[in-house]
């Protein structure tokens, strides 16, 4: 029976990378607190996600050969593409222009990385049931 | 793995926001510097904040903060009337720097408090990676 890993780890492998990226996004946001004119910015986690899975959406690339690899990568958050950044929509404009509302980040943060770690004991889960079937243990 | 962007970006406002708390300090220290020539005394010192992009377009990979420079107040020096100061012009009047201490306090604790943010940032980001490299132990 051919296993096929990314099968196994389905949707927590997209999930893991789409909240390291929020978590980089959002201490983007917490550093740029204090910056005039800096606008916070995050992505809609759902539909990056939808998106990341369908990776049917988006650019891909011709394959006239057998031999030709699909480009996979082009959207979502499975190669090099990124997913859709959003901004922020301000609760109190602040004078500078800046729409950092540190609160909200913090909380976002928080919850981001309790999802994150959520999400990497879905994936550790996994792998031991992985070894399990190969050890028989 | 893109993690490693977080530390960078953290990074950058924490040293961003010690330079900020540089010139508060610098500020507070000189608030009492008189002189008896209004335009060689001291003035304060404000740090600039600017979001830098790497990468391309608004996808931009990571935004990390820059100080763009540090600009001195143009705000007029005080007259005192202290005909006794050794440093008083022929006037009988020393000037003092246009300092404001309520504002620069107020300056130095919200400069505290958003290098504490990046601190908790790059320590929640640390601990986030070490999860990861742990994964399927």
């Amino acid at each position: 029976m051919p296993l096929s890993l990314d099968e196994h780890l389905g949707v927590h492998a997209a999930a893991l990378k789409l909240r390291a990226r929020r978590t980089e996004l959002l201490a983007a946001n917490l550093a740029n607190a204090d910056t005039p004119g800096y606008r916070a910015r995050d992505i809609d986690f759902k539909s990056a996600l939808a998106a990341a899975n369908g990776a049917a959406s988006g650019v891909h690339l011709a394959t006239t050969q057998r031999g030709h690899l699909g480009a996979t990568g082009v959207t979502g958050v499975n190669g090099t593409g990124s997913p859709q950044l959003k901004y922020r929509v301000p609760l109190a404009p602040s004078l500078d222009g800046n729409t950092v509302d540190a609160q909200l980040e913090q909380a976002a943060f928080a919850r981001n990385t309790v999802n994150y770690q959520a999400t990497l004991s879905f994936l550790g889960a996994k792998f031991r049931g992985l070894m399990t079937a190969i050890t028989g243990q | 793995m893109s993690s490693f962007n977080i530390f960078d970006i953290a990074g950058s406002g924490m040293s961003a926001q010690s330079v900020r708390l540089n010139t508060t300090a610098s500020n507070l220290a000189n608030a009492d510097s008189v002189g008896g020539d209004p335009a060689r005394v001291y003035k304060a010192k404000h740090p600039l904040f600017e979001a830098i992009r790497s990468g391309l377009g608004s996808n931009a990979a990571s935004t990390g903060v820059a100080v763009r420079g540090i600009v001195e107040s143009q705000a007029a020096p005080a007259a005192r009337y202290e005909p006794g100061n050794p440093l008083a012009d022929a006037d009988g009047y020393v000037y003092a720097p246009a300092v404001n201490t309520v504002e620069e306090m107020v300056d130095m604790i919200s400069a505290s408090r958003s290098y504490q943010n990046n601190v908790e940032v790059m320590n929640t980001a640390k601990d986030m990676m070490l999860a990861t490299l742990r994964l399927g132990q």
